[in-house]
């Protein structure tokens, strides 16, 4: 991840240690001043979670690609800034390598920030860009494709691991790429010389105005709902059940459909790989030939709430999830895959 | 138009730095001096096309409609961290802000003291007018022992709250920072045979006060002037009372002066 974002033109890291995601802020100290990325200005430890992100928020309004990783109780903090961030339509990129929760919970992986990342998990009317990656080379590339969309939508993009995936060790590829150059003319603060001033702002206390910049925000996610949704469908064609996962349940989910089509059984996985937006079409065209689904989550149940929203009434949809650290096994997916159940909405 | 009348009309004369809107601010709030005294400073060291303004939480909030140059709202308490990253990524620029002692003082003190520690070259006014004003008048950690907030109705009861925080002090004492220095925006009563007069002594120490907090920004440090105030308002009291408030109570408990100054670019 730390390499994918320098790889991506990382221009200045706001750190705050937490596990399992500190080996983010130690890489890159450990890169900082290298020659390899002169696009690299800056890297500072804040004193807490909540200064780091406002750390970001200040490079981002200054037209920087900036950045912050974090995990589950670090992103609770960051939801303020975030908030604002939306509201103010400021780009940025933060990481959260989700653990078990409530509370401090452990150290082990859970999946159970999901509704905090995709529902907006601050205050106010907003979304994050969502993306989750389920290998070490989508986390590599992942920090490519989330400044691109922070900047094309100025909106904070979020990258959801967990603590497996985030502490995987994979061979990785990193393609040439040139990080692009927005066009910070309209917004950015570079100081006020031969134009009119910009001010970066989530405050308006006119009802109506209000009213009228989030209706616009809004109009924007429907741009991002109808043109970046990211998804894999593996052997789902022909599949009676499909496994629905993100992360590192797509990973297990797919060692188990494997092993079944080897036994000549039609089972499929699909991955949403934008967790917002959410690829609920796809889902329902799944759905029309009469596939059931099976929901595998590291959490109580967050995304199966969405696949139901988007499959509709009448179509089975089962849940499996682990908690609190622990990871369902390929025979427990199996087990519960031929057993499916509808449960209640 | 008498002689005087159009003196003081060049005196206050328009300057580029200050839009024509008119303040939000509560009659004899000094929030409108510091504004004109920002935006003087701005002028005469010709930084306006590269200073940006972080407007915190609280009665400065909206002064992106007065000070003419880019401008960011920053959340509660958060401003100097987000005055760290604009900074750090656009060395070039000026980046200052303005807090009230609630934001600064209370939900913002690990920024404040952090961006101070580390020598961040930034410049931070804090108007301290020992009360949460855009709130409407609660407690803030400047109110003095037993002044009657909304939210000490009997008093500040500092056996419960701790005693007042005096930010000059605490950031005086903070290596990181080069200059720390409290002045007033509140003009001081003279006796007088002639009825009421005012003498402009504080502010003229407040005006040259915020100058040498952007220069020692200019010359890499951190700066910090913590400026009283008046709120006459949430203090429920007439401006005239407000002002003789400061200077008899308020001023006692923060005393004015010099805390910390680096660079010495107080003498030069």
């Amino acid at each position: 991840m730390a390499y994918g974002a320098l790889e991506a033109g990382l221009n200045a890291y706001f750190a705050y240690p937490i596990t399992p995601s500190s080996e983010i802020p130690e890489t890159l100290a450990k890169e900082f001043g290298s020659k390899k990325y002169p696009e690299y200005k800056f890297f500072l430890q804040a004193a807490s979670e909540l200064e780091a992100v406002n750390m970001v928020l200040g490079a981002a309004a200054g037209g920087a690609r900036a950045m912050t990783a974090t995990s589950s109780p670090g992103f609770s903090l960051k939801q303020e800034a975030l908030s604002y961030a939306a509201g103010m339509e400021l780009p940025f990129l933060v990481v959260d390598i989700c653990r078990a929760g409530p509370g401090l919970g452990n150290l082990g992986p859970e999946q159970s920030d999901y509704f905090q990342a995709t529902k907006g998990g601050g205050h106010g009317n907003y979304k994050l860009i969502v993306l989750a990656p389920s290998s070490v080379q989508e986390m590599a590339l992942f920090p490519r494709l989330g400044f691109d969309l922070a900047f094309k939508y100025r909106n904070p993009v979020l990258i959801l691991g967990d603590a497996f995936t985030g502490q995987l060790k994979e061979d990785v590829e990193f393609p040439d790429f040139v990080p692009p150059e927005y066009d910070l003319s309209s917004w950015a603060l570079t100081g006020a010389k031969g134009r009119t001033p910009h001010v970066i702002n989530s405050l308006e206390l006119d009802y109506q105005k209000l009213y009228t910049h989030i209706d616009r925000i809004y109009e924007k996610y429907k741009r991002v709902q109808a043109d970046e949704i990211l998804f894999e469908n593996y052997l789902t064609e022909d599949a009676e059940k499909v496994i629905v996962g993100f992360g590192i349940t797509a990973r297990i989910a797919k060692s188990v459909v494997n092993k079944l089509r080897r036994k000549d059984i039609r089972v499929g996985m699909f991955r949403p790989i934008t967790l917002w937006p959410f690829p609920g079409h796809a889902l329902k065209q799944l759905a029309s030939d009469g596939k059931r689904f099976l929901v595998v989550e590291l959490n109580k149940g967050q995304m199966v709430e969405d696949v139901k929203l988007a499959v509709g009434d009448g179509v089975a949809v089962d849940f499996l999830g682990k908690w609190g650290g622990i990871v369902p096994t390929e025979a427990e997916i199996e087990s519960k895959l031929t057993h499916l159940e509808m449960i209640a909405a | 138009m008498s002689q005087l009348e159009l003196k003081l009309k060049v005196k206050a004369g328009k300057l580029e730095s200050l839009t024509d809107n008119l303040t939000h601010y509560c009659a004899g709030c000094e929030h409108g001096i510091l504004t004109r005294l920002i935006a003087s400073a701005m002028d005469e060291l010709g930084i306006r096309e590269r200073t940006i303004m972080i407007d915190s939480v609280g009665c400065s909030v909206l002064a992106f409609n007065y000070l003419n140059c880019d401008h960011i709202v920053a959340p509660h308490g958060r401003a100097p961290a987000v005055a760290t990253g604009l900074k750090r990524v656009r060395p070039e620029l000026m980046v200052f802000t303005v807090q009230g002692d609630g934001d600064a003082a209370a939900i913002g003190l690990l920024e404040l003291v952090y961006a101070a520690k580390r020598g961040t070259p930034i410049t931070v006014f804090l108007v301290n007018n020992a009360i949460y004003g855009m709130t409407g008048g609660q407690m803030a950690p400047t109110t003095l022992e037993g002044q009657v907030t909304t939210t000490t109705p009997y008093g500040r009861d500092t056996a419960l709250t701790g005693s007042e925080l005096d930010v000059s002090k605490l950031l005086g004492g903070i290596d990181g920072a080069a200059y720390v220095k409290r002045a007033s925006l509140v003009v001081t009563e003279l006796a007088s045979p002639r009825g009421r007069v005012y003498t402009i002594k504080n502010l003229l120490d407040a005006k040259r006060s915020v100058e040498n907090a952007f220069k020692v920004q200019a010359l890499g440090g951190f700066a910090l002037v913590e400026l009283l105030s008046t709120c006459s308002v949430n203090w429920k009291m007439s401006v005239l009372e407000s002002k003789r408030y400061v200077n008899e109570h308020v001023i006692k408990k923060y005393p004015l002066g010099l805390y910390r100054d680096v660079l010495g670019v107080e003498k030069k």
